[in-house]
């Protein structure tokens, strides 16, 4: 079957845009090749690995299994969205000093993760961060160096 | 990257609007709710509708209540959502357990209980890419003649490997399953047979509504789940047992289910002859323990030994009953 081409309107990072896809595409297709945002990395492009995760109305989601036209009216935030004109996130200033990234292929989807954790446990236990970050799987860094950072992201939101 | 083969996406916002898209283009679409099962089974190759028919947004599958002693819950309720819903940790704690441990954080976030009744069977000679499936020459179950799973046989034996039905079993759930020519209630066992190519008896064109459960205050149960990695992985094993804690604290009706072994949840045989007296020691756990493992016959279904998988179902099923005695009052 030759595909058809849609007009979907997704609000990402707190803009309104409008993008011609191909109907089956996914979200982190319509991200990436459609918009341009290629923060948000394709990694099993199965569901698996966690690479793909953005937030959708604050929750984390598979990117790269969800059919773009279910992000419709509802807000997007991908990694592009996480830091300010003014200032990078708290997680990413702490992943940068703790060594949380090395190839940084998963830094994304785990920047997406824990910043869900946060808005919603500003203290969260080592198990809580753990369990948070059970959907994305890191092969470089073992995920200690992951698990400090985020301790010292949500210790310095706290104003510490 | 794995693209998805072409499709057309509806969203009906009304459960009427989405059994007429189903209804008029027939065996062309499929029903998809959080998608976690059948978007990667599509980039597989395993499904190619032409159309997709989104039932996220509609209204009538959504909500989570109680009310005159039955909990309801509408089946495009996320897992997430039951996880942590007061209602179902409160009433039917072992059903949130099993949602909490499906998949991961991501997955629980979109997947949902309807779609987890409905998982497709899974196998290692399956669950692969078109590539992967085309070299080994297909099998049973899609595309092929050969099962390389018991390599004479002519049944697929492609395993279920949900989470939550086994509990919604053993707690004596219904649904509610709609259609363009009316309704009907299905109990939780009997929507599955033992047939690993499709083990649902739900017809095209019938869209599962909602779950009731019997919310009995002297039920207890308790579920758990065996698999390579704490997370992300689909069951090897799942047990689940319950029974009816009485006021002397002797127990009736002790029973329990094991899947991810076979084609569908097995409720197991010949326990009351076993428990008869009420006690739940750890002789009588034994014994519990001994008859499931001789009802269960694991096949090399998934890249682990099934020799191992069929060991542990003692282990775990004495597990969990050790555990359900010791479960509190509500």
């Amino acid at each position: 079957m030759s595909h058809t081409t849609e007009v979907v309107r997704l609000h990402v990072n707190g803009d309104s845009v409008e993008v011609g896809v191909p109907a089956h595409f996914t979200l982190v297709e319509a991200l990436r090749y459609g918009l341009g945002l290629t923060g948000t990395k394709q990694g099993c492009d199965k569901g698996d690995c966690g690479a793909c995760t953005v937030l959708v109305d604050g929750r984390p989601t598979l990117s790269c299994i969800l059919p773009v036209q279910e992000a419709e009216d509802r807000q997007v935030t991908t990694v592009e969205g996480l830091a300010t004109p003014e200032a990078v996130h708290p997680l990413q200033d702490e992943f940068d000093r703790h060594g949380a990234a090395q190839c940084g292929f998963c830094t994304p989807g785990i920047l997406c993760s824990a910043a869900a954790l946060l808005d919603g446990n500003p203290e969260p236990t080592r198990d809580e961060i753990r369990e948070a970050l059970s959907g994305n799987l890191c092969r470089c860094t073992g995920y200690t160096k992951i698990f400090v950072a985020v301790e010292a992201a949500a210790a310095r939101r706290r104003g510490r | 990257m794995l693209r998805l083969p072409a499709y057309r996406y509806h969203a009906p916002r009304r459960l009427s609007d989405a059994l007429e898209l189903l209804a008029r283009f027939g065996a062309e679409a499929r029903v998809v709710a959080g998608g976690t099962d059948l978007i990667p089974n599509m980039k597989h190759r395993l499904f190619e509708p032409a159309h997709l028919i989104g039932l996220s947004r509609v209204d009538e599958l959504h909500g989570i209540e109680v009310s005159d002693g039955w909990l309801t819950i509408g089946a495009a309720e996320t897992l997430s959502s039951i996880a942590s819903h007061p209602a179902v940790v409160a009433s039917t704690p072992a059903l949130a357990e099993a949602a909490r441990h499906v998949a991961g954080p991501q997955i629980r976030n979109r997947a949902t209980i309807g779609g987890n009744l409905c998982l497709d069977t899974r196998c290692t000679y399956y669950n692969q890419t078109e590539f992967w499936r085309e070299a080994l020459g297909y099998c049973l179950k899609k595309d092929g003649d050969t099962c390389h799973v018991t390599r004479v046989g002519k049944k697929c034996v492609a395993a279920h490997s949900a989470d939550t039905p086994p509990v919604l079993m053993v707690l004596g759930a219904e649904l509610d399953v709609v259609g363009v020519d009316g309704s009907r209630t299905v109990r939780v066992e009997d929507l599955f047979v033992a047939d690993g190519i499709r083990n649902l008896r739900l017809q095209h064109g019938e869209i599962l509504v909602r779950i009731r459960i019997p919310i009995r205050p002297t039920s207890r149960a308790v579920y758990r789940k065996l698999r390579q990695r704490g997370a992300v992985d689909f069951p090897l094993l799942t047990v689940v047992v319950a029974g009816e804690r009485g006021d002397n604290g002797r127990w009736s009706d002790i029973r329990g289910v094991v899947t991810g072994l076979g084609s569908r949840p097995r409720a197991l045989t010949g326990w009351d002859a076993i428990a008869s007296d009420g006690r739940l020691d750890d002789d009588v756990i034994e014994s519990l323990a001994q008859r499931a493992h001789a009802q269960c016959h694991p096949l090399e279904n998934m890249i682990v030994d099934p020799d191992w998988r069929r060991a542990m179902v003692p282990v775990e099923i004495s597990r969990a009953l050790k555990a359900l005695r010791t479960t509190t009052a509500d």
